[in-house]
């Protein structure tokens, strides 16, 4: 395996790091090894939402068999996991328990939005009780649109996860440098959650079609 | 009429007191199936109370079906109770058909049981897979179950084109008809589940883990379980024979010839539950291979429009779902969409029980029973 | 299907409750619920041990055009008035018969919507009429514990009542339909 050189401030080519390797040394970064290692074994975390959650059972059995990427430990814990694979619909009641299971996993943790109700609400956006989308509360490293996506599908979303870590970089990555992130948690109001959305991890796309903003003050005042 | 709430005396040991200890078991809980929670309190080990707390799925399928067209919501039914997509599409077929009357060709009728009868056998396979899940068995059965629940989606997968959400049934009649040697791989999965049967039954059944942690436990008795309004499985291991197949004869089942399984005694606890389930894989069978028998070539599809405006009228129709009666309520007004929608989930009125049964229990039994009610969450909080 | 059920027993024994031919269905008023409900339950003749589905419809103040030809030939208008109501509704079984459906209705108003609660005589009613008190708002007298169920207790308002209002919490999104196109023309789309 020739291992690729990603950095510029290693000053080896890739020609000599081969024959290096032909000579039986390896060299490498300890980035590389490091995520090498982090992505091989990602342990998500047992949460089942809704009908993407058998879904996502089923890539752990015997016919898809999640266990050949090294995933197959299911933790029930969120200490203990790194992954969380937000398997369905999150409804307006069940968000707050999310963002919390979030703030409790340690870091480095990544999100799976998977199904196209935690990434929009799916089907049932129109819901009253139905979140638009998991992301407007936490940050979320893979979508996985389908309805459900079949258990394939999870172990493609688990590679482009292994990919997106094998690129992390130790020394920046806010996962190692900022300490666990936690965000805040909404609380319930007489109608919707409070606030509907966290600014720091989403902003709405901008409206093309909204008034100019001195006719929106005019029209509300 | 709620179990009156347990007057409790603490017991009180060498002048040392005691309290009762509160909690939470979910929303994110491995043993719950879901997103649901019981609120337990405590005593030691012994449950003295237990609130359950839904809501954390409410996915508003019922305010979102008034406002789509009859045939819209049928994607909808898929998703209420996710085993079982085939069964909860006939169920809301049922009842628009008795809203507009129409025909249903013979070869419909006949794929519609091998549709629904398949399905049991999913569901019920899995269950037995998680409830042993839930006993400390992590692995094997599951496994098991799942490698024959994908050989019946493979089935399900190559008539209608997805996994779980099929979306196979129209008003008066099947989407399409299923491709061309089907039946026949179909008729090789039914012949060899008995054989699987048999081994999964050599493994749990007199196992004596299993024994011994589900005899006696939630009990269920006979006159509760009617007025609770129990269906399905867990009513028939409370004694009751009582099979909406047999009763309303929807469909073509009046012409299979199946026992319907239920327990003799007046126990009713988690193993009846379980063997219950069990029996009735091998009639489903049987039902298979007389309607595999039996199926002839021809249409699949009467002629129902798209959009319809049925006149004003209210209807109410119900299959024996493999989790028990689920109903669909359907008032209309003369216009393209339902007035109400409703959904009688069965899960969701199974519930109703759950405190009575998990009273006097240990913390560790209220899990399998729980198990053994066998619940969905999309249906339960739809 | 299994024998429906006849009715007009029910009719004769108790005064009070009226027969809707439209629908099919027993009008019970409120007061008389539970004395009549328990009497179907217990009569040898009807036994409807088993109440199966239990709901609740909202009914606003509603006009209906009818197209009905004369006498002379000519097409007619009439218009039906639908006043605005509550209804709860029962579906009644009996498991020991075989027998069923009896649909049972309690008729309320939409301004203070009340009706007498039926989990003394079926338990299944329990969680049921939990979720109508959540959803539609009515009060059950008589009802053990009765709290939202669905929603968070916190939660104003009675989401399947026909004039909710849900929040508008949709973002911008390039091809809308439906309600939400007409909201974006508005610019009435939030954030
Ligand atoms: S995306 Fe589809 S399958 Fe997944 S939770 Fe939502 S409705 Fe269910």
């Amino acid at each position: 395996m020739t291992t690729p050189n990603t950095s510029p401030s290693v000053e080896l080519d890739d020609t000599t790091r081969a024959e290096l390797e032909r000579a039986g040394v390896i060299v490498s970064k300890v980035d590389f090894l490091y995520n090498w290692a982090r992505g091989g074994s990602v342990w998500p975390l047992t949460f089942g939402l809704a009908c993407c959650a058998i879904e996502m059972i089923a890539s752990a059995t015997s016919r898809f068999d999640i266990s050949r990427f090294g995933s197959e430990v299911f933790r029930p814990s969120p200490r203990q996991a790194d992954l969380m694979i937000v398997s369905g619909t999150v409804t307006k009641k069940m968000a707050p328990q999310v963002v919390r299971i979030y703030n409790q996993m340690p870091e480095p943790k990544w999100v799976i939005a998977m199904g196209a109700c935690a990434i929009s609400g799916g089907p049932f956006k129109q819901g009253y009780n139905v979140l638009k989308g998991i992301d407007r509360y936490i940050p979320v490293d893979v979508y996985l649109p389908g309805c459900p996506p079949r258990p394939e599908a999870v172990l493609q979303s688990l590679n482009y996860l292994q990919e997106k870590i094998r690129t992390q970089d130790i020394k920046s990555d806010p996962a190692f440098t900022e300490g666990r992130r936690q965000y805040p948690i909404p609380e319930f109001t007489g109608t919707d959650l409070e606030p509907p959305y966290n600014p720091d991890v989403w902003q709405p796309p901008a409206n093309p079609n909204a008034p100019a903003e001195e006719e929106a003050e005019e029209a509300t005042a | 009429m709620t179990a009156a709430a347990p007057n409790y005396e603490l017991i009180q040991q060498d002048g040392l007191e005691t309290s009762l200890l509160e909690v939470s078991m979910g929303p994110h809980h491995p043993s719950t199936h879901g997103v649901f929670r019981m609120d337990v309190k405590l005593d030691g080990e012994t449950v003295v109370d237990l609130k359950p707390v839904f809501g954390y799925l409410h996915r508003n399928h019922e305010k979102l079906a008034e406002s789509m067209s009859y045939l819209a919501s049928m994607p909808f039914t898929d998703r209420l109770d996710y085993f079982n997509s085939m069964t909860n599409n006939w169920a809301y077929a049922l009842a628009a058909e008795q809203l507009i009357e129409i025909e249903i060709p013979e070869r419909a009728e006949y794929l519609r049981v091998i549709m629904s009868e398949l399905t049991r056998l999913v569901n019920h396979v899995s269950l037995v897979g998680f409830f042993v899940n839930d006993l400390g068995a992590l692995g094997t059965p599951l496994l098991y179950a799942f490698r024959e629940r994908e050989k019946i989606l493979d089935l399900f997968e190559q008539a209608s084109g997805a996994r779980m959400m099929c979306n196979y049934f129209r008003f008066g009649g099947l989407r399409c008809d299923v491709p061309e040697g089907w039946l026949e791989r179909t008729r090789e999965v039914v012949d060899r589940f008995p054989k699987f049967l048999d081994e999964y039954e050599k493994l749990l059944c007199e196992n004596e883990i299993i024994l011994s942690r589900t005899q006696g436990v939630g009990n269920l008795s006979k006159e509760l379980a009617i007025s609770a309004g129990i269906t399905g499985p867990m009513l028939r291991a409370s004694g009751v024979n009582y099979d909406i197949r047999k009763v309303d004869r929807y469909g073509i089942y009046d012409r299979f010839k199946f026992r319907v399984p239920f327990s003799e005694g007046d126990v009713g606890d988690c193993y009846d539950r379980f063997m219950v389930r069990m029996l009735e894989m091998r009639e489903s069978i049987e039902i298979l291979k007389q309607a595999l028998d039996g199926i002839e070539d021809g249409p699949i599809m009467g002629n129902a429009g798209k959009v319809f405006k049925p006149a004003k009228a209210e209807s109410y129709g119900r299959v024996e779902a493999p989790k028990g009666e689920l109903g669909f309520y359907l008032v209309a007004d003369g216009t393209t969409q339902p007035y109400r929608f409703r959904v009688r989930p069965p899960s969701f009125i199974n519930l109703t029980v759950l405190r009575d049964m998990c009273i006097g229990q240990q913390v560790a039994d209220a899990v399998i029973i729980l198990g053994s009610i066998d619940i969905v969450l999309g249906e339960v909080d739809r | 299907m299994s024998e429906a059920i006849p009715h007009e027993a029910v009719l004769q024994r108790f005064p009070e409750v009226e027969w809707d031919e439209e629908f099919g269905t027993l009008i019970v008023p409120s007061a008389k619920a539970t004395e009549v409900a328990i009497w179907l339950r217990d009569d040898e003749a009807f036994r409807l041990d088993y109440c199966s589905n239990v709901t609740g419809i909202d009914y606003l103040d509603r006009e209906f055009k009818e197209k009905v030809k004369n006498e002379e030939g000519k097409t007619e208008t009439i218009i039906h008035k639908d006043p605005a109501r509550m209804e709860v509704v029962y579906h009644l079984y009996s498991m020991e018969k075989r027998t069923g459906p009896l649909v049972m209705k309690q008729r309320t108003t939409r301004e203070k919507p009340e009706a007498q609660s039926l989990t003394p005589v079926w338990r299944s009613c329990e969680l049921q009429e939990r979720e109508i008190y959540d959803l539609f708002g009515i009060n059950f007298t008589e009802h053990p514990d009765q709290r939202r169920i669905l929603m968070w207790d916190e939660f104003e308002g009675h989401p399947m009542r026909k004039d909710y209002v849900e929040p508008f919490d949709y973002e911008w999104e390039p091809t809308p339909h439906d309600e939400i196109l007409e909201k974006h023309q508005k610019g009435k789309v939030i954030f």
